[in-house]
């Protein structure tokens, strides 16, 4: 069954119900950040600079891409101290 | 019923304080500041029970309304020219995502030349945004439009913010009687703003919502019909209005000896008074001319303006701002109401009154001979100053 939506099923107001972070963003990305964690620092400038909510930490506080957010911007590379993460074009 | 003497911009606060506002958001600019410093007062002194929120600048101001209007409370702000400008972003916003705001507007000129004075180009220009707008004639009126409009923006099936204007100077400084209704007769009128929450505390819902090609038409349809709505909404608040308080300010198109007229001519604001004053001074003089007064602009008065028309061969408009390669907005949109109608009369636009130019009797007798003569022309700045004749200045 095809469900058909028009203005009698709207909600009184155009609010939200679900948070962004229910909704992947990044299907279009053309480099993916890579980090080496032998270089990584665990310093957070990536975290910091990030414009997204694209970097998250593991167990031990080493930073993981978020994938599902990051659009590939390139800007965690560029802040990068010890040069720990390369951009790599997607296949 | 209490009388005060009252500037327009006390008359809106008071009206604040007898609707019960909750939250006031605002930044100061001439010539409204008084409203909102009266407001300040009111909640200082434990006479408003209102939260009161200091921002850095009109944008904040309504971003504030809008968002403690989304989570239901009833909530006022005011500004003026400028500060209107700044705010225009917003106030998209808030009617988008349909919050009852209601804002006070010192209409004033904008630059440039910069100016402080009378002009209605700061809300004219914010006429495609979603909120209804009342113009004000006099002190009362702002007051009483201020109270009917907290009834109106809040109905269920409007829910949409309304700004009530008034005349910089000419009414928002300028002080004379009031009635000022009991707070009890009030709080019949406009009980407790209905639970219309768009937000809920405690569940999950924010306002920055994104919608693709596949509803959007259908959210700003929404809107649309609401501003319909608000026109059968505004005649039963009026009427109910004037049974509770015997002031009824005659809708949005109040009209004045137009019956058997051979020209009425249309104003906005402050204008219509001395109108009202040429118009019996010269039915005296056996001219048949009358006037009526364009109180509400959005939802504009279709209905009633054919109903005026029916019977008028010559219609002039006074627009107090200008639409810079087209003509007055009013203007233009009385001459599109009454393409549809069945009889057409001949409108003339008079671009009059800006930056605070005075219109007093002899300039708004003269709009209506240049109405009555052969070929009026089609829009015109009467009294502009050439330069062919020496004026002294200051």
């Amino acid at each position: 069954m095809t469900l058909v939506y028009g203005e009698k099923q709207l909600p009184p107001a155009p609010i939200a119900t679900a948070s962004s972070d229910t909704i992947q963003t990044a299907s279009w990305r053309t480099f993916r950040p890579v980090i080496d964690l032998t270089k990584c620092t665990k310093c957070n400038i990536c975290w910091k600079f990030c414009p997204d909510d694209a970097i998250g930490f593991d167990d031990r506080g080493y930073p993981v891409i978020r994938l599902g957010y990051c659009k590939g911007c390139g800007i965690c590379a560029e802040e990068c101290n010890p040069e720990a993460i390369e951009m790599i074009q997607e296949p | 019923m209490p009388k005060l003497v009252l500037s327009g911009n006390s008359a809106q606060s008071y009206a604040v304080k007898l609707a019960r506002v909750q939250v006031v958001a605002a930044y100061p600019i001439t010539p409204q500041t008084s409203i909102v410093e009266k407001i300040a007062d009111f909640v200082s002194s434990g006479k408003l029970d209102a939260q009161y929120i200091k921002v850095e600048s009109e944008h904040s101001a309504l971003q504030a309304s809008l968002s403690a209007a989304g989570l239901g409370a009833r909530v006022y702000t005011a500004t003026s020219s400028q500060g209107i400008l700044l705010m225009h972003e917003l106030l998209h916003w808030a009617a988008g995502a349909r919050t009852p705001i209601i804002m006070g507007v010192a209409n004033r000129g904008v630059a440039a030349p910069w100016t402080i004075e009378t002009d209605h180009t700061d809300t004219i220009a914010q006429r495609d945004t979603g909120w209804i707008q009342y113009y004000a004639e006099s002190n009362q009126e702002v007051l009483d439009t201020v109270l009917q409009a907290f009834r109106i923006a809040e109905d269920p099936s409007v829910r949409l913010p309304a700004m009530i204007n008034e005349d910089a100077f000419f009414l928002t400084h300028t002080v004379e009687p009031v009635d000022v209704p009991e707070q009890e007769l009030v709080d019949r009128f406009l009980p407790p703003r209905p639970d219309i929450g768009v937000l809920k505390i405690g569940r999950r819902n924010r306002l920055g919502s994104f919608c693709g090609p596949e509803l959007y038409m259908e959210f700003r349809h929404q809107v649309a019909r609401a501003m319909e709505a608000a026109k059968g909404v505004a005649r039963d608040t009026e009427a109910e209005y004037a049974r509770l308080t015997g002031r009824d300010h005659g809708g949005a198109l109040p009209t004045y000896r137009t019956e058997d007229a051979d020209a009425v001519l249309i104003t906005m604001g402050t204008a219509s008074t001395t109108a009202r004053a040429v118009v019996d001074t010269m039915r005296a003089d056996g001219r048949r001319v009358g006037f009526a007064k364009l109180r509400r602009f959005r939802p504009f008065p279709v209905d009633e303006l054919r109903d005026l028309a029916a019977s008028v061969d010559r219609i002039g408009v006074v627009d107090r701002s200008f639409t810079f390669g087209a003509m007055g907005a009013a203007a233009t949109e009385v001459s599109a109401a009454l393409y549809g109608s069945s009889h057409r009369p001949l409108v003339t636009d008079f671009v009059a009154g800006l930056g605070g130019r005075d219109l007093d009797p002899a300039s708004v007798r003269s709009l209506f001979e240049v109405l009555l003569s052969a070929s009026p022309p089609e829009v015109s700045w009467p009294g502009l100053k050439t330069g062919e004749e020496v004026t002294t200045h200051g």
